[in-house]
């Protein structure tokens, strides 16, 4: 019963890292006005993302991928792969959000949500 | 030449994707304005050929699938090609190609010559994204194409001249993204259940694991992530400022694409791979789609009602749309899903060409506002002409492509016995008239506007490709060989499921 428990708490604990810093992330993006801080939210909400994946491929006890003699068991490599492409993906998303916000600085002098939907119609 | 036709033909599938892929990065090295637009334009005709041909083979032969590389499925990446994912196909890729022959004289007017290039590798980064969708057979592959798609159009909407293009982009990168990594978090679960990305083989492996919470989490995901992409009510705020303030040509095109592309998602992935007993009969999604669906059909059409901006005006309608779509997937039956594909292919054609008329209204008028657009059909009688033309699609007035659709919706609703969606299907064709009628009444009706006086008619490059599209709406109103005849084929198919 004990070992059960600490199987699921602690011999899981990338998952709930995972949790965590998805649930984190995603609570910024919403929560926050600032649109840095919302990129930056979103960057942690999809590196949760990432992490995920990578612990998906993990088997316990299997090491690199690479064939050698005396290794028996390997980790899957694949979910690393998908995910190298998932980075990049996040990688230009960010710089698109960045540019965004560049731009949106020079237009409203803001980077304040709610400021630059009040110069838009003002109330 | 024998040899070289048959040789395409085997290529067919992974030229789709890769002639517009390819022709992205080309359109920044050639760089001048005179060079790139014609360039872009036979490229995105190309890619049109190509899907008439494939839809062409499809009917023929039924599916095609094509590994990438000589890589066999499931280790390889495969495209596959259905009826479904055809059809889609070839609208998607004959909106792209007829927006973009129209755009050149929109983009001199409202996008800085400096960055005509940047433009046309953005639109055709974006076709091949949303092409990429619906012709791939591998789960990872979606997200990837889904992201070329988007990226490319944040981008796109943010060329808008209105500094609100800005935090609309933002806007909508915000929610893409947030949209996209769920999609990415259903379809890494999936894997971790079945450790398979083709859609065939996990069609194939998830009755087994199907009582599993993973699974469960991972459709959980995968709904709302989707959801979000096709700005299915309540996940639609990020489209009507997206859709108002990007470039003519770019809401023309976004508008008639992108969430249909959104839509053959939820279908390919809760009919072909979930499969249509897990995802109906077990889960209830039909349940849970309906009542947003219909809720979305009237809460978007009644703000579209208030709006004076047009544009945004034709946004909010796209939601009121998107639920018809959904409503028709929403019953599970061949003639429900009929309708809803039907729809897919029918809306992209009105709206389509209903932003395209908007844009030769920006042109000569420099506004999109309701009141500026006062006596504007005196000035441009064609212009105002094709758009009452597409207002009638929308409301779904017979011998319209809209009315095929509705028709099929109100047959499905009556085939279920559910009398009430019947009535709020015509209900809600009402609310469609009324906002269609404000802007008919304004523009024909009133005095002419100060600016509404001096304008001109459009040119003829946009007028007739224009034309040609909502003109289209009527040709598929009355001869359905093509429009629903196609889609009652996909619908079987979608239904029969994988492979």
């Amino acid at each position: 019963m004990i070992e059960s428990i600490f199987d699921s708490a602690l011999g899981l604990y990338n998952y709930w890292v995972v949790i965590f810093l998805m649930m984190t992330g995603f609570y910024i993006v919403i929560s926050r006005g600032n649109l840095i801080k919302k990129v930056i939210g979103l960057n942690i909400f999809q590196v949760s993302v990432f992490l995920f994946y990578i612990t998906v491929g993990k088997v316990s006890g299997g090491t690199a991928p690479i064939t050698a003699e005396g290794f028996e068991v390997y980790s899957n490599p694949l979910p690393s792969v998908l995910i190298l492409t998932a980075i990049v993906v996040g990688v230009a998303t960010t710089s698109v959000a960045l540019s965004l916000v560049v731009r949106i600085r020079e237009a409203y002098n803001t980077i304040e949500e709610d400021e630059i939907y009040a110069q838009d119609d003002p109330r | 030449m024998n040899w070289l036709a048959s040789m395409v033909g085997d290529q067919l599938p992974v030229l789709q994707v890769i002639v517009p892929l390819l022709a992205a990065p080309l359109c920044i090295i050639l760089r001048r304005r005179s060079l790139v637009l014609p360039f872009a334009i036979i490229v995105c005709w190309a890619a049109f050929g190509v899907s008439v041909a494939l839809l062409r083979e499809v009917l023929e032969v039924g599916a095609i699938t094509y590994e990438l590389g000589g890589w066999a499925a499931p280790w390889g990446i495969e495209y596959r090609v259905d009826a479904l994912g055809a059809f889609v196909l070839l609208f998607v890729s004959g909106i792209g190609a007829l927006v973009l022959t129209y755009a050149p004289r929109s983009l001199i007017d409202e996008v800085p010559a400096g960055r005509h290039y940047l433009f046309c590798t953005l639109y055709l980064l974006s076709l091949t994204g949303l092409l990429g969708i619906a012709i791939t057979g591998d789960l990872f592959n979606v997200f990837v194409f889904l992201e070329i798609a988007a990226l490319s159009s944040y981008a796109l909407i943010a060329l808008g001249g209105r500094r609100q293009a800005l935090p609309a982009a933002f806007q909508y990168l915000v929610m893409g993204t947030i949209g996209a990594t769920f999609i990415l978090i259903g379809i890494g679960l999936m894997y971790q259940m079945t450790g398979t990305l083709n859609m065939v083989d996990m069609a194939d492996r998830l009755p087994a694991v199907e009582g599993m919470r993973t699974a469960l989490v991972a459709f959980g995901f995968l709904t709302v992530g989707i959801a979000l992409k096709m700005a299915l009510f309540p996940l639609h705020v990020w489209l009507p400022n997206a859709y108002a303030y990007a470039p003519s040509a770019v809401s023309a095109f976004i508008a008639a694409t992108s969430t249909k592309v959104s839509v053959y998602i939820l279908l390919r992935f809760m009919f072909s791979v979930f499969g249509l007993e897990f995802s109906f009969e077990h889960l209830g999604l039909g349940r849970a789609l309906m009542p947003l669906a219909l809720a979305g059909i009237f809460v978007a059409s009644t703000v579209a009602i208030f709006q004076r901006n047009i544009k945004r005006m034709l946004a909010y309608s796209s939601v009121a749309q998107v639920g018809y779509m959904v409503l028709g997937i929403s019953f599970a039956t061949a003639t429900g899903l009929t309708g809803g594909i039907v729809h897919l292919f029918n809306h992209a054609l009105i709206k389509g060409g209903l932003f395209m008329a908007m844009g030769c209204i920006m042109l000569r008028l420099h506004s999109v506002d309701l009141d500026e657009m006062a006596g504007i059909g005196r000035a441009m009688p064609w212009t105002m002409a094709a758009w009452a033309l597409g207002g009638l699609g929308l409301i779904g007035v017979p011998a319209t492509a809209g009315f095929i659709s509705k028709w099929y919706l109100i047959q499905a609703a009556l085939e279920q016995g559910s009398v009430l969606v019947a009535v709020l299907l015509l209900l809600s064709s009402l609310l469609a008239l009324v906002y269609v009628w404000r802007v008919v009444e304004t523009a024909f009706f009133r005095e002419p506007s100060e600016r509404a006086r001096e304008a001109r008619e459009a040119p003829l490059s946009m007028l007739v490709p224009t034309w040609v599209l909502l003109g289209a709406t009527v040709f598929f109103g009355i001869y359905t060989a093509y429009s629903a005849g196609v889609a009652e084929q996909a619908a079987e198919a979608v239904l029969r499921g994988l492979p």
